[in-house]
């Protein structure tokens, strides 16, 4: 490691102050580009941004692409990809407005999605598996244009409007905060931030707290050494891929809540959003690396940037440009860390 | 002698229209010490995956402690004592070193409905098998990418050891390490031997062969070509049957 150092512009800086610089940007380097963007956009829309109303609207709109996003993060986690999220989440959303069309009580229609969306990524994975596909990528890329086929077949091709108030509770429900800010205060908590953050939480705590959680990290990091130690690969991806389909159903409801319909575009191109936020968040796509912390900053990040750029009415091709451009920024700044922290 | 705790016949293995073993015998009894040696390639690795379950053979049987098994995954040999030290090592860059010596057995403690991990547990039971084997780490929380080949492979040994093994197959253990590192390793299996542990050395070291070993087998071309007490053969003699030239007295070979 020693050359690429000697070219690195941090070459004057004591080993000791490299381990520090190196540990504050791996812990908090994602929170700094955050609070920086936050800062500038106060700046620029001061009247705007830093509004209750503002923020929330941030949240309201990324929360089903921050549960597309937890679920590619933990199959990036073992090192594959699922380019399929979004075509799971578009048939779980038409299987939701089919039912619900159909006339099935909410509590069925609620469900639907998320045993489609359960189906679709165990297909996933038993394809990965026990058809030894090459890579996930492919199996993947196959189901991303198979259940998309299937939900416009189903559908029709068409829109499907009008859910029931408890099925649209998720995505557009409110926590009223009058009992704290004092009567008739505007200002509420989305259920779905709540939810998103429930979520997060039990995605963390499987992940660093139970021995699934330790052998999905063991398969990204080396999956011999997982087998070698008798964990059952197999099962375990599988498992992963599942888990990451059933969140593409959730995400399904709560976009059905936002929307209140389902629409044959849902989820399109999602996939590559909720790739961009996990590697945003500081996730190695090389797997084993990565928190949950860090893919829930990812999707705010873009949300963020998203609003802000819409907040100064600059046009959707700059978003496109700015979004790549802080992809390769957040990767190279990861780089530079890992450079900054290696003492070898 | 007494029954031998592992004993495998006939092991064949096959890889495609590549025959890695044909027809291998192999025994070891609780407190011996057995090495085996031969060429590269000639299938040494391959015979010690069969035993630990992570390729399983494709004909031929195991016995243990004198009744049929299969092991059809390392879960399976472990589950009876059998630990193996891979000759990659297999441990995961990044994962602690106390995640990796418990990867896949991990102590948990009750949470409510579910076994959360005791991460605490963990580090100290570490920590202390890892003095035990007077292994030296900065802390058992740095990760496994962090350290050199040598205490990698001080690891690798440490999660074979960390459970109470009756079989610890150790594939080239000595390959990596400066002298003070291989007497320690040495140390360690004649340990293992004094605690009745049953234990398989591969080495293409003379020296560790010779301090270690209560019996050698020799492998040529994927066949048992040798085998004897150690006290019963020389330097030479194990030279030549790794090069498969010299014939065994006793005339195991075929
Ligand atoms: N997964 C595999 N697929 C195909 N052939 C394999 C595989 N594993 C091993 N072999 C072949 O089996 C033979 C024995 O290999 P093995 O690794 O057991 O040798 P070894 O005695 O351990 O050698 P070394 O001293 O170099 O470690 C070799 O010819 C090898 O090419
Ligand atoms: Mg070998």
């Amino acid at each position: 490691m020693n050359d690429t150092s000697t070219k690195s512009p941090m070459v004057n800086i004591s080993v000791e102050m490299r381990a520090k610089i190196g540990s504050v940007l791996d812990h908090y380097g994602i929170l700094i580009l955050i609070a920086i963007m936050m800062l500038a956009l106060h700046i620029l829309q001061p009247d705007v941004f830093f509004t209750w109303r503002n923020l929330t609207n941030v949240f309201k709109q990324t929360a089903w692409q921050a549960t597309l996003a937890l679920g590619m993060f933990i199959v990036i986690v073992t090192a594959g990809i699922d380019l399929s999220v979004g075509s799971i989440l578009m048939l779980s959303l038409m299987a939701l407005a089919i039912t619900s069309k159909a006339g099935f009580p909410w509590i069925v229609v609620m469900v639907v999605p998320i045993i489609v969306g359960v189906i679709c990524g165990y297909l996933n994975g038993v394809g990965i598996t026990k058809l030894r596909m090459p890579h996930p990528f492919i199996m993947t890329l196959g189901t991303l244009y198979l259940f998309r086929g299937v939900g416009n077949l189903v559908s029709g091709g068409v829109p499907i409007s009008g859910f029931a108030e408890e099925v649209n509770f998720l995505g557009t429900g409110r926590i009223k905060l009058d009992w704290l800010l004092g009567e008739g205060a505007r200002e509420y908590i989305p259920v779905s931030l709540i939810f998103v953050i429930f979520l997060y939480l039990v995605v963390w705590f499987y992940l660093e707290h139970t021995q699934h959680g330790r052998w999905i990290f063991g398969i990204g990091g080396n999956p011999n050494a997982a087998r070698a130690v008798g964990i059952n690969v197999d099962n375990m991806l599988i498992l992963v891929y599942t888990i990451c389909g059933g969140l593409a159903g959730v995400a399904a409801l709560i976009l059905a809540g936002r929307t209140n319909s389902g629409y044959p575009n849902a989820g399109l191109q999602s996939e590559l959003d909720a790739i961009a936020a996990v590697i945003i968040g500081g996730a190695s796509f090389f797997g084993g690396r990565g928190t949950v912390i860090g893919v829930f900053s990812g999707v705010f990040l873009m949300g963020l940037l998203r609003n802000g750029l819409n907040l100064m009415d600059v046009s959707v091709f700059w978003q496109q440009i700015m979004i790549g451009a802080i992809i390769i920024i957040a990767v190279y700044v990861d780089v530079l860390r890992r450079e900054i922290s290696t003492r070898r | 002698m007494t029954t031998p705790i592992l004993q495998v016949k006939g092991i064949c293995k096959y890889f495609g229209a590549i025959t890695a073993l044909e027809n291998v015998d192999l025994q070891v009894s609780a407190g011996e010490v057995l090495g085996v040696i031969g060429d590269n390639g000639a299938g040494k690795s391959t015979l010690m995956k069969t035993i630990s379950g992570l390729n399983p053979a494709s004909k031929g049987e195991i016995m243990f402690q004198g009744k049929p098994v299969k092991f059809n995954t390392p879960r399976d040999a472990r589950d009876l004592g059998i630990e193996m030290v891979y000759q990659d090592l297999a441990l995961a860059g990044n994962l602690p070193i106390a995640q990796n010596i418990y990867l896949g057995r991990e102590p948990t403690k009750r949470f409510g409905l579910i076994n959360r991990i005791d991460h605490k547990r963990c580090l100290e039971m570490s920590q202390e098998h890892l003095d035990n084997l007077k292994i030296h780490v900065k802390s058992a929380k740095q990760k496994v990418e962090e350290l050199s080949g040598g205490q990698r492979q001080a690891v690798a040994i440490a999660r074979a050891t960390a459970f109470d093994a009756n079989l610890v197959i150790m594939d080239e253990p000595t390959a990596a390490l400066a002298v003070k590192e291989v007497s320690k390793v040495l140390d360690l299996i004649k340990r293992l031997k004094s605690l009745n542990v049953a234990v398989i050395i591969i080495s293409h070291r003379m020296d560790d062969i010779f301090a270690v070993c209560d019996r050698v087998m020799a492998l040529f071309h994927g066949r048992n070509f040798a085998e004897d007490s150690i006290k019963e053969t020389s330097h030479d003699e194990l030279i030549g049957w790794i090069m498969g030239t010299t014939q065994n007295k006793n005339g195991i070979s075929q």
